[in-house]
């Protein structure tokens, strides 16, 4: 049952990636994919009816934490006190952005909220894949279970720790690289005439960087967090997602070049999701190494809820889960083909 | 100043009080919304639909608010109260995830189609995206109160062998009798702040003489539906809200009446100042054996003062805790007044022509939020010391590596963006309502279109 709600936890924080992971590649690039204010609210057509929505993985992940691995989220959660904080006030800002920007048809007024968007569009995958960082490298949890991260300490991802260090920014700068992929390849399906154009050449700019960064940051988690390629030889899972993270790598690649836009969409989710995949499945059972003593660690079975409590959450969980997956079809049904800018009041 | 929990409960609180002020019209006008959109589809009378259109409109503004203001309240569980999370988190981590699950995703994924998708998907649907707004909204109130009510009134658990709770029975927990109590109580107080909300921009309108057929509606619907509301949060529900109190919390009871010595026909203060130092109320106007009557039933009651329990049980914000009752319960007994007489001009189709109610109307709308907030201040100091009801005190729950300056400055960072966010809603919303209604854009209304929303299938 441990296992099982590793998994949804793992699951949801992959789905929120690869959802949210569109829409913040679309705002941190929307400035220069889209010109004119009727190609920004192209933009804004596409990601808008889905924006809110994809957030609320994030927090249905949260909840499965709360529910299954209350120590890991608290532990997780006040550690990194101020980087949270950093996170939520770029979601505030990166939400009132897509909200508020077409009320007034000022163009001063949109275009202040457009700069808030790409601000806040570019570091919140920064600062979640240096969280990603901060777990596969490890925190400084103490033997109470409990650990407090500043924001910078040293460069050097060792000794005395901070949220950011040259390993934790690395894996930020390949979140960025691939979230502005992948976001750049949902324009590229959703949008037609000179924002589709646009869209294109920059997946075909950012495909490269992806993949080099991504072979950095590998080649570095082997030197920072060893202990993630312990034994991946007997962890099928790991190979199974290493092979989706491949295969959609490619297919994101290839398909663009055909120009089959959504394929190459769905091949870049296929490579986001295989890698959070095969982090997931090596790093099992830890949720957060500790760097002080591997005995303090947090892992799914010294930080879990109670059996008791587990098996509630099983009578109703899955139900909402297929309940939120059959809103999201129901939506890209709805808003399928490509995105038109609205009418003004009509639409984002 | 520099003890950490004390900037842990500010944020906390400034923050979950701010948050409020959105659901609650949120809550109030999709109960309206799905009233006006059903009217239109039952009458045809495009009025209806101008209504819900205009309103619809408002609430998307205010949504977007609830939404960016009530993310970081989820996570402020796990950074400001970590030790709070780790205790309970087997018991409203529970009822936190269903609120993702069951509400969250039904309002967020519907919100586009009702406020851009009237042309598009036609009547019924646009009915049925405001009726799934509505539902999402109340779903969400609903999981919310239930972990709340579990804080004041936990049910359903035990402790588990590691020394945190555990579910005992997910249904009890549920359908926690205080969760139902608060539930009614707290969402009947939203349709308030809608229909006080509603009413004032009808009358704004009216007074000018604008937008004369929208404004009757507006007017009409806010006045009606706030008296009902107003009648039904008074009685039953606050009232049996004020019984709960009184069986699971009376401490919080008498602290919440100023109540200092216990005895029979306990009576009702109405004015006063509570003198915690000399434990007595100060000019105290009192109406006599009313109080043994709410709590009980019974004119003849005992109710136990604040000084048959022990100091270290009182709430430890007594004055606060009495004014913001008082506060609450006094404006509710205005608000039915206001929306009575407003009822009665109505009903003699003399609310339109008195001009001085106009203003009236106008000028009550913020008093509701004010009642909602000086409630929740009431539930949240009444519960002090505790943060679960007699399980787990307040000074146990909060994170144990955060550091008090660290909170003041993300307290300061909330106040600053916050008070931007507020300034610009505000401007916003008063700009719409100087527009007022504006018709649907040219397109056929009534034939549901076969295309995609938001272009042509490729
Ligand atoms: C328009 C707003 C409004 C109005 C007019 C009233 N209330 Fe209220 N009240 C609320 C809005 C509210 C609230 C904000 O919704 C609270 C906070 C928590 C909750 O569930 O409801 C609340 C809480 C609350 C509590 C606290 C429960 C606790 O300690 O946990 C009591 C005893 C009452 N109410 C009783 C009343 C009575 C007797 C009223 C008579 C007029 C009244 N309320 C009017
Ligand atoms: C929206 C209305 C709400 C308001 C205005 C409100 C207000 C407050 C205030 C003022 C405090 C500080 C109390 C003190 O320090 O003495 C507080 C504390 C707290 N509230 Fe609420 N609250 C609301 C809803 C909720 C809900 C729905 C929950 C739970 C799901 C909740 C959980 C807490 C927690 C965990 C604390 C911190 C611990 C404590 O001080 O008891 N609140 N709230
Ligand atoms: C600690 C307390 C609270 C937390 C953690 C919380 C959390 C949240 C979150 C995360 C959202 C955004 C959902 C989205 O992205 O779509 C939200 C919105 C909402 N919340 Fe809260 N909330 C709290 C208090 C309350 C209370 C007391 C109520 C009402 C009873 C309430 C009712 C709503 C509703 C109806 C929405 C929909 C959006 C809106 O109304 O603006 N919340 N809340």
């Amino acid at each position: 049952m441990i296992e099982l709600w590793f998994a949804f936890a793992a699951v949801m924080v992959a789905v929120y990636v690869v959802l949210d992971g569109f829409d913040f590649g679309a705002g941190a690039l929307h400035l220069t994919v889209a010109k004119s204010d009727t190609e920004r609210r192209q933009v804004l057509a596409a990601i808008g009816p889905f924006w809110d929505g994809n957030e609320v993985w994030l927090l249905a992940a949260g909840g499965v934490l709360f529910l299954a691995f209350p120590k890991v989220l608290a532990a997780g959660l006040s550690g990194f006190y101020l980087a949270i904080f950093l996170l939520l006030w770029v979601l505030i800002l990166r939400g009132v952005s897509i909200e508020l920007r077409s009320h007034v048809a000022d163009p001063m007024w949109r275009s202040f909220w457009d700069a808030g968007f790409a601000v806040a569009s570019t570091l919140a995958p920064v600062l979640l894949g240096a969280a990603l960082g901060n777990v596969l490298r490890g925190v400084p949890v103490g033997a109470e279970g409990w650990f407090a991260l500043p924001l910078f300490a040293s460069v050097r991802p060792s000794g005395a720790l901070g949220v950011l260090d040259w390993y934790t920014v690395l894996i930020g700068l390949v979140a960025l690289a691939a979230l502005l992929h992948h976001g750049a390849l949902f324009l590229a399906w959703k949008t037609d005439g000179p924002v589709h154009a646009r869209s294109r050449a920059w997946a075909s700019r950012l495909f490269p960087a992806t993949a080099v960064l991504w072979i950095a940051a590998t080649a570095a988690t082997a030197e920072v967090a060893p202990r993630t390629f312990e034994g991946v030889a007997g962890k099928p899972l790991v190979w199974a997602a290493s092979l989706l993270l491949v295969a959609g790598l490619g297919t994101s690649f290839g398909a663009r070049r055909l120009g089959r836009d959504r394929t190459a969409f769905l091949g870049s989710a296929a490579f986001l999701l295989g890698t959070l995949a095969a982090i997931a499945a090596s790093v099992y059972p830890t949720w957060l190494a500790s760097t002080i003593d591997p005995a303090y660690s947090l892992t799914a079975p010294n930080s879990a809820a109670s059996p008791a409590s587990l098996r509630a959450g099983l009578y109703w969980w899955p139900f909402g889960l297929l309940l939120a997956l059959a809103y999201l079809a129901l939506l890209l049904h709805l808003h399928r083909g490509k995105a038109k800018a609205a009418a003004e009041g009509e639409g984002y | 100043m520099t003890d950490p929990l004390f900037w842990h409960r500010l944020q906390f609180g400034f923050t979950v009080a701010y948050h409020y002020l959105f659901p609650q019209l949120t809550m109030g006008l999709a109960l309206l919304i799905v009233y006006w959109k059903g009217m239109g589809l039952k009458t045809g009378r495009a009025v209806y639909d101008d209504t819900a259109r205009f309103w619809i409109k408002i609430f998307g503004l205010n949504f977007a608010l609830g939404v960016v203001t009530g993310v970081p309240m989820e996570f402020q569980f796990g950074t400001n109260w970590a030790a709070f999370s780790h205790y309970s988190g087997g018991v409203i981590g529970q009822t936190l995830a269903m609120e993702g699950i069951f509400a969250f995703f039904l309002e967020s994924s519907f919100l586009a189609l009702l406020v851009f998708g009237e042309r598009r998907l036609g009547r019924v649907l646009h009915f049925a995206a405001a009726v799934a707004l509505f539902v999402g909204s109340w779903l969400s109130g609903y999981f919310i109160i239930a972990t709340n009510a579990f804080m004041q009134n936990p049910v359903g658990h035990r402790l588990a062998a590691d020394g945190t709770l555990e579910i005992a029975s997910l249904v009890a927990f549920v359908l926690n009798p205080w969760a139902i109590a608060q539930y009614l109580h707290n969402q009947i107080a939203a349709v308030v702040t809608g229909s006080f909300v509603v009413a004032a921009v009808g009358a704004y309108w009216r007074l000018r003489g604008e937008h004369v057929e929208v404004a009757r509606v507006s007017l009409a619907t806010g006045v009606v539906a706030g008296l009902v509301a107003s009648l039904l949060v008074a009685f039953p529900t606050g009232h049996n809200q004020g019984r709960m109190v009184a069986a699971h919390q009376p401490v919080t009871l008498a602290a919440m009446e100023g109540h200092f010595h216990g005895g029979a026909r306990a009576p009702l203060a109405m004015i006063g100042q509570p003198n915690v130092a000399e434990r007595k109320l100060d000019n105290p106007v009192q109406l006599p054996a009313l109080l043994s009557w709410i709590a009980y039933g019974d004119f003849s009651a005992d109710v136990r003062g604040l000084t048959d329990f022990d100091e270290s049980l009182w709430p430890t914000n007594i004055e606060l805790l009495y004014y913001a009752f008082h506060i609450m319960v006094g404006l509710g007994t205005i608000f039915i007044a206001v929306m009575g007489v407003a009822a009665l001009q109505l009903a003699r189709r003399k609310l339109e022509t008195s001009r001085w109610l106009l203003w009236i109307l106008l000028l009550a709308f913020p008093f509701p939020y004010i009642a909602n907030t000086a409630g929740w201040l009431t539930a949240e100091l009444g519960r002090q010391p505790w943060l679960i009801h007699g399980l787990f005190r307040t000074a146990q729950g909060a994170s144990p590596t955060v550091h008090g300056g660290t909170t003041l400055f993300t307290t300061l960072g909330f106040a600053g963006i916050y008070l931007v966010l507020g300034l610009v809603f505000v401007w916003l919303v008063l700009r719409e309502v100087a527009h007022g209604p504006q018709p649907l854009p040219a397109g056929r209304p009534d034939a549901p279109d076969a295309r995609a929303l938001s272009g042509n299938p490729s």
